[in-house]
């Protein structure tokens, strides 16, 4: 699993401050990240690939500094969006997939052969040919799965993977988010989603103010809700 | 393009882009300067069989070259009058032709194809522009033009659910945000699949 440090991190746009003040060493498997809508959990894992630069602080992944190495570090850790329309940028799903492969110096062929396995594993064979926007909402956001898979990378970050989907994508969703070899970092709503991760992380007013196993870190957000 | 390629297999499916792109630049213009009416109902007979030997869905096909009809319905009895019927006749083959071959290009040719081809054809001029982006410049081209028409449909129903009934301006704000969103939202994607420069 790649070591992900947040050290003394911060962050504030303008007079508003996001994150103050966290320091997290995220080495597990599987990791949950839950907080109230605003709390700054999202911007703390758009900091793990660089889409966010903290403004005070360093994140690291494997040692590599986000701020300096963003593009290293986006060949490692893959991010998948809450919407999938605005992850998907090509016309057709196939296209969509070959797309993650661009610039890496992969012949056509290895390109169309690792397309097609992104694509059987996620069940989008019959649609590869089919333009994006035509899938239903289960669908796009395999799609924006099967396309960031397809690139290899060590870690996911997922922002609310399941928040637009109904109960049975959700679950679908959720139960290939447990099953891939990747390491895993989910921010959700969907408390359930995390109940089996090996780690979960409360943040609240851009604190983290409860890290440890998903029962007991789940039992304190509970609290916080009441 | 964008939902308008129909898969297949055909002879002309497989062709090469750029020839296929070439061949329809060099029809175009042959039967559009040929003033033998011989000449352009071969022209129409061979695009027909064409669109036999593609296979495509006749129905879609169809929708793709009704609206020149609708022109021709207009401009062909003008003309008629103006400078006789054959000249007339000529004009509306030509025209018919000519979008049924596009038609027939855009229905067999993906549009990951034409990008290839058209970086293909830029790289003469590679010193001064990148190919690369360019033809990713018109993907998201393609790409955007659901996108917005999604958005568009999604504010007319929130102003049909709300029951209010607006200016032109009522409309074309919440349009212009939520598509400047959307742009940010794709933007942050592209940088994330490693498109950060």
């Amino acid at each position: 699993m790649s070591s992900i440090r947040f050290e003394q991190v911060g962050q504030s746009f303008g007079d508003r401050c996001v994150l103050r003040n966290v320091n997290l060493s995220l080495t597990e498997h599987r990791i949950g990240i839950v907080g109230a809508n605003g709390s700054g959990k999202s911007t703390l894992v758009r900091m793990i690939n660089g889409l966010v630069t903290p403004t005070s602080g360093t994140v690291t992944v494997d040692g590599l500094d986000v701020a300096r190495h963003a593009r290293d570090v986006r060949r490692k850790v893959g991010f998948i969006f809450t919407n999938p329309d605005n992850q998907i940028v090509m016309p057709t799903v196939q296209e969509d997939v070959a797309f993650s492969l661009r610039r890496r110096g992969l012949s056509p062929a290895e390109i169309a052969e690792r397309t097609a396995a992104a694509l059987e594993q996620f069940g989008l064979s019959e649609h590869a040919e089919h333009p994006a926007h035509r899938l239903s909402g289960g669908q796009k956001q395999l799609l924006a799965l099967a396309s960031v898979l397809v690139a290899r990378p060590a870690t996911i970050v997922a922002d609310e993977p399941t928040t637009l989907l109904d109960a049975r994508n959700a679950r679908r969703i959720g139960e290939l988010l447990h099953t891939l070899p990747q390491q895993v970092i989910v921010v959700t709503h969907h408390l359930h989603l995390v109940e089996e991760f090996d780690r979960v992380i409360v943040i609240e007013e851009g604190m983290v103010v409860a890290d440890g196993a998903p029962a007991q870190a789940l039992a304190a957000y509970r609290a916080l809700l009441q | 393009m964008i939902g308008l390629y129909s898969p297949g297999t055909s002879l002309i499916h497989r062709a090469p882009t750029l020839l296929k792109l070439f061949l329809l630049s060099l029809c175009v213009v042959l039967i559009g300067s040929s003033p033998n009416p011989w000449i352009v109902s071969g022209a129409a007979a061979g695009v027909v069989l064409l669109f036999l030997a593609a296979r495509v869905p006749v129905r879609a096909a169809a929708a793709q070259i009704a609206p020149i009809l609708l022109i021709l319905l207009v401009t062909v009895p003008i003309q008629g009058l103006l400078s006789g019927w054959t000249v007339a006749a000529l004009m509306a083959g030509r025209l018919l032709v000519a979008v049924a071959l596009a038609t027939l290009f855009t229905m067999t040719t993906t549009v990951t194809a034409v990008l290839e081809a058209f970086q293909k054809l830029l790289r003469p001029f590679r010193r001064f522009i990148d190919t690369d982006r360019v033809g990713l410049l018109v993907a998201l081209t393609i790409r955007c033009i659901p996108l917005v028409s999604d958005i568009v449909r999604e504010v007319f129903e929130a102003r049909t659910a709300r029951g209010t009934r607006g200016s032109l301006l009522s409309i074309a704000v919440p349009v212009v945000v939520r598509s400047l969103y959307a742009a940010d939202a794709l933007g942050e994607a592209l940088v994330a699949r490693g498109l950060d420069d």
